[in-house]
């Protein structure tokens, strides 16, 4: 149940729509409802074929060698894609914004970086048939050191796991993504308490209803019809292209419509080999996860690991704050490079600190790589700020509502990334929920604005 | 064994769009002969309702009635660029676009209605109905069918207009951080009523209570569909899910749903929303973004709560019943 309430703001001018504002149903519902909605699964081709992985089952190793034959004897077996068969088989998302290293392969060379990478892709006229024939590849590795724990990672005796040789993402030239604002010694000399507190966060599955996935069709005109759930169409035409060394007007990307995202549909995977498969065997070819693959493969919201070192005075204002972030990025770093960015422009969270220090690092490890989910870079550090506002709270006696209420950021207020806060509503909201609760705040903090 | 209730809260803001080096979104708005208008994007609809939003943005705008407007995305051969639908950009970037493409093919409109009424093209109003009028004399009015109408076979006009909305680009400093990441914040406040039982560990969520602050609702029912869904998938973040039980190790990964927890319909609190509006300078309409934000507050809430309840402190995520009871363990 919900109700919209007027508050006063400034920009809040008595304002007359006649569709804005209006709780109108939304377009497509009632396919959404009955199971009418049409997406990319739904779409029928003739001579349609299936694209399989194999997969590494190991965390870390080297291909020794790869023997294909008792898949190519299979019966329904077309044709398998290996490393050799990508034209450009290293990426990374944002190279498109000038933004590296590259360091994803999009089907594994030499070395497989976690267990579930893909050593090669097997197209057959059925599912049952490609899965068969994925089955009867024959690979030899050779097991590396693997390593999982961010911490562990960047010592420096760890097994380095990625191309470009650090098993961190380089922020300029640096090892992390830095936050420099104030004088953070001196906040903690000032201070009256220090607050230190460690937190971790999971990962977790985006679990859209519909599964991540792309079919691909050649058309009579030598282009070819990427029907996709992708997130962002032209950005993964775009990378297509590149990959697959197809131009950008050969490719014409269907989509627009999907079963839900949550940021697990932004990277493009499904759609680079789809491509391929149909340039190379000129056949419509159909690459989706399974429910097992989207929970085991697929992108994750990356775990999280965090130590905040808080200095505060005794009447509850936050002087200083030094927070330490590792974000697990997995094997191949997708997105989770800019979530470390955005966590950094998020270190005080909505509140005022005057000094803050943070050093937030985007670390490789040989797990099932990480990218970009709903919150992005900010949902772990919620849990972790407002854990740390309730401790803080607890342990210099001040009414947890007080505490966020002095502390709350106001138009005008500095933040630490140096961009002046407008727009606020902060104390607005706090103030309206002690409302609901029916948690009678004390006058002077009724009487507190976000503006002027 | 015994239940105990425990209240917790949290306070959040949150970020509307990320300057990915540069993130623009265009649209393109027309109107057929027989006065319905079209609106081509390649914008995402993932279920959040985008094409709804930009409906009544383009209505609004034009001043024509929302039913004749209809949103066509999803087509790259025939749909202006769009970054994505990710970073709670898609409202504020795309409905920036259509305002700014509806705006040019309303100018278009009202000019040949002029002509047809023989009056300056700044005296006339929409109605919102399908007429425009001249103001303050309704009766002096023509229809926005027959305006279409005679741009095509009247006078050979095309009723048109493009949009694009930019965030530029913006490069950290690599010593301090300094940056503009974002247009505007929207806020929330969360309270998170449960029960803990110390014989089991679990956690019942029986309640939230939140406050949304969303620079403006341009539907304030999928705003609150926003908020509930996010509440279950930020409860579930807290209490249930994980694709790694022994996490950071990767073994014994679910695999289906069996073995990967989420809260289902019993296990969804009563819910009381309230949202407010400080409009965004920089929004469609004064938009900030409620796509994210809904599934934050959630886990910091519920800890909170739970160490009201019983008096132990999680500090990772997701607070299973195991660690409550080992928690309860150690404290005694």
């Amino acid at each position: 149940m919900y109700r919209k309430k007027h508050v006063e703001f400034p920009e809040n001018t008595p304002q007359s729509f006649h569709a804005v504002g209006e709780p109108v149903t939304r377009v497509g519902i009632e396919g959404n409802v009955t199971g009418g909605l049409k997406l990319t699964e739904d779409y029928a081709f003739n001579g349609l074929t299936h694209l399989t992985m194999v997969r590494s089952p190991h965390h870390h190793a080297k291909i020794v060698s790869m023997d294909l034959s008792g898949a190519e004897a299979t019966p329904g077996f077309i044709r398998a894609l290996t490393a050799k068969d990508v034209p450009n088989n290293i990426i990374t998302p944002m190279q498109l914004i000038g933004i590296g290293p590259k360091d994803e392969r999009i089907i594994a060379q030499d070395v497989v970086r976690y267990k579930g990478e893909g050593l090669a892709a097997i197209i057959a006229e059925t599912p049952e048939a490609a899965a068969e024939a994925a089955s009867k590849v024959k690979v030899e590795y050779e097991e590396l050191p693997a390593v999982f724990d961010v911490e562990e990672a960047l010592k420096d005796d760890a097994p380095i796991i990625t191309l470009h040789g650090k098993n961190y993402f380089p922020y300029e030239d640096h090892h992390c993504r830095r936050i420099r604002f104030g004088d953070v010694e001196q906040g903690f000399a000032e201070a009256d308490v220090i607050v230190e507190q460690r937190y971790d966060t999971g990962p977790v599955e985006h679990v859209p209803m519909e599964v991540t996935g792309t079919i691909c069709e050649p058309t009579a005109d030598g282009r070819f019809n990427v029907y996709t759930n992708t997130q962002g169409l032209f950005f993964i035409l775009a990378l297509s292209s590149y990959v697959c060394d197809i131009p950008p007007h050969k490719l014409r990307f269907l989509g627009g419509v999907t079963g839900g995202g949550f940021g697990g549909k932004v990277d493009g995977v499904t759609e680079y080999l789809a491509i391929l498969g149909a340039h190379l065997t000129g056949r419509p070819v159909k690459y989706f996860y399974s429910r097992q693959e989207e929970m085991q493969i697929s992108s994750t919201r990356a775990g999280w690991r965090f130590y905040i070192k808080d200095g505060v005075k005794n009447d509850g204002r936050i002087v200083a704050r030094k927070l330490v972030g590792y974000a697990n990025c997995g094997a191949y770093n997708r997105l989770v490079n800019y979530g470390v960015t955005k966590g950094a422009a998020h270190v005080p969270g909505p509140y005022t600190i005057p000094n803050v220090y943070a050093d937030m690092h985007c670390v490789y490890t040989n797990r099932q790589p990480a990218s970009a989910m709903r919150g992005f870079g900010v949902t772990m550090m919620d849990f972790a700020i407002e854990s740390q506002m309730d401790i803080i709270a607890e342990k210099i006696g001040v009414d947890p509502w007080r505490l966020r209420l002095i502390n709350a950021y106001k138009d005008g207020d500095m933040k630490a990334h140096r961009k002046e806060a407008e727009g606020t509503a902060l104390i607005e909201v706090i103030q309206e929920t002690a409302a609901a609760i029916g948690y009678d705040l004390p006058e002077d903090l009724k009487a507190l604005k976000s503006y002027a | 064994m015994a239940k105990h209730f425990g209240r917790g809260m949290a306070a959040i803001s949150y970020p509307t769009g990320m300057n990915l080096g540069g993130d623009p979104t265009g649209a393109l708005v027309y109107a057929t002969s027989s006065g319905e208008f079209k609106v081509t994007l390649s914008s995402v609809d993932l279920g959040q309702g985008l094409r709804t939003v930009a409906r009544q943005i383009a209505a609004e705008t034009l001043g024509v009635p929302l039913e004749t407007v209809n949103i066509q995305t999803g087509d790259t051969d025939t749909g202006p660029h769009c970054h994505g639908s990710f970073a709670s950009r898609g409202t504020h970037r795309m409905g920036n676009a259509v305002i700014a493409a509806a705006k040019e093919a309303r100018d278009v409109m009202l000019s040949i209605a002029a002509d047809m009424l023989e009056v300056d093209a700044e005296d006339l109003e929409t109605d919102g109905e399908g007429r425009i009028h001249v103001a303050g004399a309704p009766d002096k009015s023509v229809s926005v069918t027959d305006v279409c109408l005679n741009g095509h076979f009247g006078i050979g006009k095309t009723i048109s207009g493009r949009g694009m909305y930019l965030k530029e680009f913006n490069t950290p400093d690599p010593e301090t951080g300094a940056m503009d990441p974002d247009d505007g914040h929207a806020h929330a406040c969360c309270v998170a009523e449960i029960e803990v039982d110390d014989e089991t560990g679990i956690v019942d969520v029986k309640k939230f209570y939140s406050t949304y602050e969303v620079g403006r609702a341009i539907n304030p029912a999928l705003v609150d569909q926003q908020i509930i869904g996010g509440a279950w998938m930020g409860m579930s973040y807290a209490l249930f899910e994980t694709t790694s039980p022994y996490n950071p190790t990767p073994d014994h990964a679910p695999a289906d749903f069996t073995e990967y927890l989420m809260p289902h319909a019993a296990e969804v609190p009563e819910m009381e929303n309230i949202v407010i509006e400080r409009p965004n300078p920089t929004g469609p309409y004064g938009v900030k973004g409620v796509g994210e934000m809904v599934s934050n507050a959630q886990s910091p809430a519920i800890a909170n709560a739970i160490y009201d309840a019983i008096g132990v402190r999680i500090t990772s995520l997701p607070i299973t019943p195991e660690k409550i009871l080992d928690a309860l363990d150690a404290k005694a």
